[in-house]
């Protein structure tokens, strides 16, 4: 019977950080999100697993220390809210630009600017757009319980090595504070050397004689070299569109209006088709887990099925544009929102519902 | 020359902190058995041997004292 | 004669400085955070240049420091102030520019700006509030947090061997040839804290004068991060911050 605790989201991400083999977490305090590294402190994983955990002194160094460490083949993270993660914009880039593999974990809040510390979904564009100069995605997955960020740290490091790619776990204040029961599954041991060179081939661990230098660089100074790099990216991004779109569907199968909704707000979201349903309202919910990336394959599909569809987001409308490119014009698109720290009640969004579908 | 003061607590606003009475020369400072609005024990002044010297005032961190004193 | 006697307008000798708005500060009780802001309103009341004064707020506890003295002020992204301050005092000359920083804010991710406005020499006044831990984010381990003290990223108190050593910033700046005065001075007496407000009024009248930047570090407490009263705190302190961060004067150009 595997152990089940009673936990915080952002305890969830350090206890996950330590039994799932991360080699190195280098971070900074800011609230929503401070207890990730709080608990690595406490834990000291340096005696168990050799862990190297660090207070760096600001994010723009914390993300530097993710890329020097990435470099070396380590599995390496951090983690941040809203005004930190802007500061790590520009490692972000020098990261995939690179082609790197690291997990970085971003616990929204309200902004723009130092702003609040309540809860938000108002990075989305930031994250999911490409958060950085130049033509590059972080791959972005969205936890909705203290489960999912403990299980995400694996499966982000999985993605990230898989596709030497940063990865990017979008949370927010409420998941990261919220307390839940998470199951601990098996722990895994870090990598031994002899795993790093054949998962990380590419990394700078000293040159030996029987292969040509490793040279971990985002520079090409070529029109053409550069071009071709970009080229190559997007062929992975294609990649990635094709293999690794995840979501789940809530009442879906015969729904007439959908909610797209991801993080906190799904766990809204699914109450408020349960009222809607109540009401003989045949609503249904699909909840993107990959934001990048995103399901518009499946949410194209659905606009053909249903009569209309609402992204709901703590935020003035992110997600609702590639919810609209996803339904090809298939059926109206809405958008309902609170910002700022703010969360929507069930009510309040089923009284928008219908005020967009025009119902009593 | 000798002093007489007095010094006024705006109790609701004095969060108990203390750092006033250690730095009082002559003992006149205690926290009140009461409490203010905020559940703190405000300080206020006791007895009369208070000579006006503003300590307790400068140290204060909220501000919260008047100090009165006229020469005797 | 009777308290009622004594107590009349004529007898004040002492009040809250006018200069300090009615909002309540939200630091903890005994925060020398309070102190401080107290004696800068004063300063600031008797050169009465209130109207010629900009201060740059940073983000920690005191990030609300605006809505505590009554001048204009802007709020500095974490540790910019002093590049805010910068480029205020180059655009407005004649206007007194100062910086209210803690040590997170100065020592930790504001380590390039303060470096670079002291080289530079910017005619503004550094206020640094010196508590060796971060208060508004929960009280996590700061530069200067002192070997074996515990917070709450280093639970079992600071390790060299992991966490590096304290920073003494003050001496640190004190090679950089653009800094006119710096002194470090403390609150939590009486006396202390007039020296404290001589040397606040010192750092504004220097940065009029346009000899470089002047710097005052304020040894403080933070006695909800170190768990203990606002008494306990100050005798900590004394006993153990100041012999790491000693008080006094560590450079005055013009002595």
């Amino acid at each position: 019977m595997a152990e089940k605790i009673l936990m915080k989201g952002n305890e969830a991400i350090a206890i996950s950080a330590i039994r799932n083999g991360v080699d190195g977490y280098f971070g900074y305090p800011i609230t929503p999100q401070s207890e990730v590294m709080e608990t690595l402190m406490k834990e000291k994983p340096w005696e168990t697993t050799g862990m190297v955990v660090l207070q760096a002194e600001s994010e723009t160094s914390s993300i530097n220390m993710v890329y020097g460490g990435a470099s070396c083949g380590k599995k390496v993270m951090t983690s941040s809210s809203s005004p930190g993660v802007s500061l790590m914009c520009e490692g972000l880039s020098y990261i995939a630009g690179a082609e790197l593999p690291c997990v970085i974990v971003d616990v929204m809040r309200g902004g723009p600017g130092l702003g609040t510390i309540q809860p938000s979904q108002s990075d989305y564009n930031q994250i999911v757009k490409g958060s950085g100069h130049g033509d590059f995605h972080n791959i972005v997955i969205a936890p909705a319980s203290a489960q999912d960020m403990y299980d995400f740290v694996d499966w982000g490091f999985e993605l990230a090595f898989k596709y030497r790619n940063p990865v990017v776990i979008l949370s927010d204040g409420i998941i990261g504070q919220m307390m839940e029961k998470v199951e601990l599954h098996p722990a895994k041991p870090r990598m031994t050397d002899e795993e790093r060179l054949k998962a990380a081939p590419w990394a700078t661990t000293g040159k030996p004689a029987s292969r040509e230098r490793n040279v971990i660089t985002s520079l090409s100074l070529d029109a053409d070299i550069q071009e071709a790099f970009n080229r190559k990216l997007k062929n992975k991004y294609d990649i990635i569109r094709e293999n690794e779109v995840k979501y789940s569907e809530y009442l879906t199968d015969d729904a007439e209006y959908l909610f797209v909704a991801f993080g906190c707000s799904s766990r809204i979201c699914e109450a408020v088709v349960d009222e809607l349903r109540a009401q003989g309202i045949k609503a249904g919910l699909l909840r993107p887990i990959t934001l990048f990336p995103f399901p518009s394959e499946e949410i194209g599909r659905l606009a053909g099925q249903v009569r209309s569809i609402m992204s709901i987001e703590l935020n003035l409308g992110q997600m609702v544009d590639d919810v609209r490119l996803a339904s090809g014009g298939a059926c109206p698109v809405g958008f309902y929102g609170r910002q700022g720290g703010n969360i929507y009640t069930p009510e309040e969004i089923v009284e928008q519902f219908k005020q967009f579908n025009n119902m009593k | 020359m000798a002093f007489k003061g007095v010094i006024e607590v705006d109790t609701q606003h004095c969060k108990g902190c203390s750092v006033c009475i250690g730095n009082c020369p002559t003992g006149s400072i205690q926290l009140s058995k009461m409490v203010n609005n905020k559940g703190y024990h405000y300080a206020e002044m006791v007895g009369d041997a208070c000579i006006g010297c503003s300590a307790c005032a400068v140290v204060c961190p909220d501000s919260v004292i008047t100090v009165y004193r006229i020469k005797i | 004669m009777n308290i009622e006697d004594i107590k009349k307008p004529e007898n004040i000798v002492y009040k809250r400085p006018a200069l300090l708005t009615d909002n309540i500060m939200h630091y903890c009780p005994g925060c020398s955070h309070g102190t401080v802001h107290k004696l800068v309103a004063e300063v600031i009341e008797e050169m009465g240049i209130q109207d010629r004064t900009i201060g740059i707020s940073p983000v920690g506890c005191s990030v609300f420091a605006y809505n505590y003295l009554d001048i204009d002020w802007q709020e500095a992204a974490h540790g910019r102030a002093p590049a805010l301050a910068t480029a205020t005092k180059r655009l407005c000359p004649e206007k007194y520019v100062f910086t209210y920083q803690g040590d997170g804010d100065l020592a930790s991710i504001g380590t390039a700006e303060i470096i670079h406005a002291c080289s530079r020499g910017e005619n503004i006044v550094v206020i640094f509030i010196n508590n060796g831990i971060y208060g508004m984010t929960g009280g996590q381990m700061a530069p200067t947090t002192l070997i074996g003290m515990k917070t709450a990223t280093t639970p079992y108190g600071r390790d060299p061997k992991l966490n590096g050593f304290p920073i003494v910033l003050s001496d640190m700046i004190a090679h950089l040839d653009g800094t006119a005065y710096i002194t470090r001075q403390s609150v939590h007496t009486a006396a202390a804290a007039r020296k404290a407000k001589a040397s606040i009024r010192k750092a504004f009248e220097y940065s009029e004068k346009k000899i470089g930047l002047s710097f005052v570090e304020i040894v403080s407490t933070c006695n909800s991060g170190w768990k203990m009263s606002p008494v306990e705190a100050n005798k900590w302190m004394v006993e153990n911050m100041f012999p790491k961060y000693p008080i006094g004067d560590i450079k005055d150009v013009l002595k």
